[in-house]
């Protein structure tokens, strides 16, 4: 498995391209967004598309503005940290879940992954959320830096993994 | 569930340990305000990191004064086992939380024995309110005053943009 520098963009690469078998299936991007919406994690397989996912995880940020803001103007109790489908693209499905400090969740997902049901993408940004807070009152990690935590890159791999 | 004593004998260590470095024996305001300062960042980050563990299950904030609210229940039971005292609003972005038998200063004294002293035991929780509430998304000035031991008064006020 790759590793970027200092913790910058870097690919998964868990799964081997077929040659001339087309696309590949399983694709996956996840990211951690601050508050300020700069990216403290970013990390998407395989190695060819990442600028397109990073692409992807700007723009579906306006949707999770969108969403936020709906949210504090709703008078229903409709304040649920996970934000569901944030908008579907052709090949991809976008998911979002935001955290009480404004820390929000980007998972990318392959939409030809139609086995991927609704509560085990919850269980997989509850296990995000869980690891950014072990993150966070890491002694040694400042907050508003890139994540570079080893711990947190495994746990990212294993879901990467398990989408693939 | 640990006991709560731990916490307030690492406290009292550390603010003895502060001053005990103090290399000028006069108290001058120069040297006192580092160490205020230093405590206060340590609460800071603290309470940083408080911010984003303690609301994990919570639903989302809707407003300010729900952060404020969970400040003087959840935040306040983690770390000292009992809720605020009392919460008061101009409602134009300052708060009082009054604490009548704050933790920190309980085994000291209880009336104006002490009263120059307690300052510095304060430091430390201005630093942790400040430090939730900035990862809550709120930047603050957090001040503390004492009348008389142990009833304290946490004044944050949080600056209109």
């Amino acid at each position: 498995m790759g590793r970027g520098l200092g913790g910058r963009v870097t690919s998964g690469g868990s799964r081997d391209a077929v040659p001339g078998a087309g696309p590949p299936k399983m694709a996956v991007c996840i990211a951690v967004i601050a508050k300020e919406n700069y990216p403290l994690y970013i990390r998407s397989t395989p190695t060819e598309n990442e600028l397109k996912f990073h692409y992807m995880v700007h723009t579906s940020l306006d949707v999770v503005d969108e969403k936020i803001s709906a949210m504090g103007k709703a008078l229903v109790d409709q304040r649920e940290l996970y934000l569901g489908l944030l908008y579907p693209t052709e090949d991809y499905k976008v998911y979002g879940y935001v955290t009480n400090s404004k820390v929000k969740f980007v998972m990318v997902v392959d939409s030809s992954n139609t086995a991927l049901r609704d509560n085990e993408i919850r269980s997989m940004f509850r296990k995000l959320h869980n690891s950014y807070t072990d993150v966070m009152c890491n002694p040694f990690y400042n907050p508003g830096d890139r994540i570079q935590s080893r711990a947190f890159d495994n746990m990212v791999t294993s879901m990467m993994i398990q989408v693939c | 569930m640990a006991d709560t004593v731990l916490f307030e004998f690492l406290h009292t260590e550390m603010v003895a340990e502060l001053w005990a470095h103090d290399p000028d024996p006069d108290p001058g305001p120069g040297g006192q305000k580092m160490s205020l300062s230093v405590l206060e960042g340590m609460g800071f980050r603290v309470g940083q990191a408080l911010g984003e563990r303690l609301p994990r299950e919570t639903l989302a904030f809707r407003e300010e004064l729900d952060v404020l609210k969970f400040l003087c229940k959840d935040l306040w039971v983690a770390v000292f086992q009992k809720q605020m005292d009392s919460l008061r609003t101009n409602h134009q972005g300052t708060y009082v939380l009054q604490d009548n038998s704050f933790p920190l200063l309980l085994p000291m004294a209880s009336g104006l024995q002490y009263l120059e002293e307690a300052p510095k035991f304060l430091a430390f929780t201005c630093g942790l309110l400040r430090g939730a509430l900035y990862t809550l998304g709120i930047e603050s000035v957090v001040t503390a005053s004492v009348a008389a031991l142990p009833v304290c008064k946490f004044q944050v006020v949080i600056p209109k943009s």
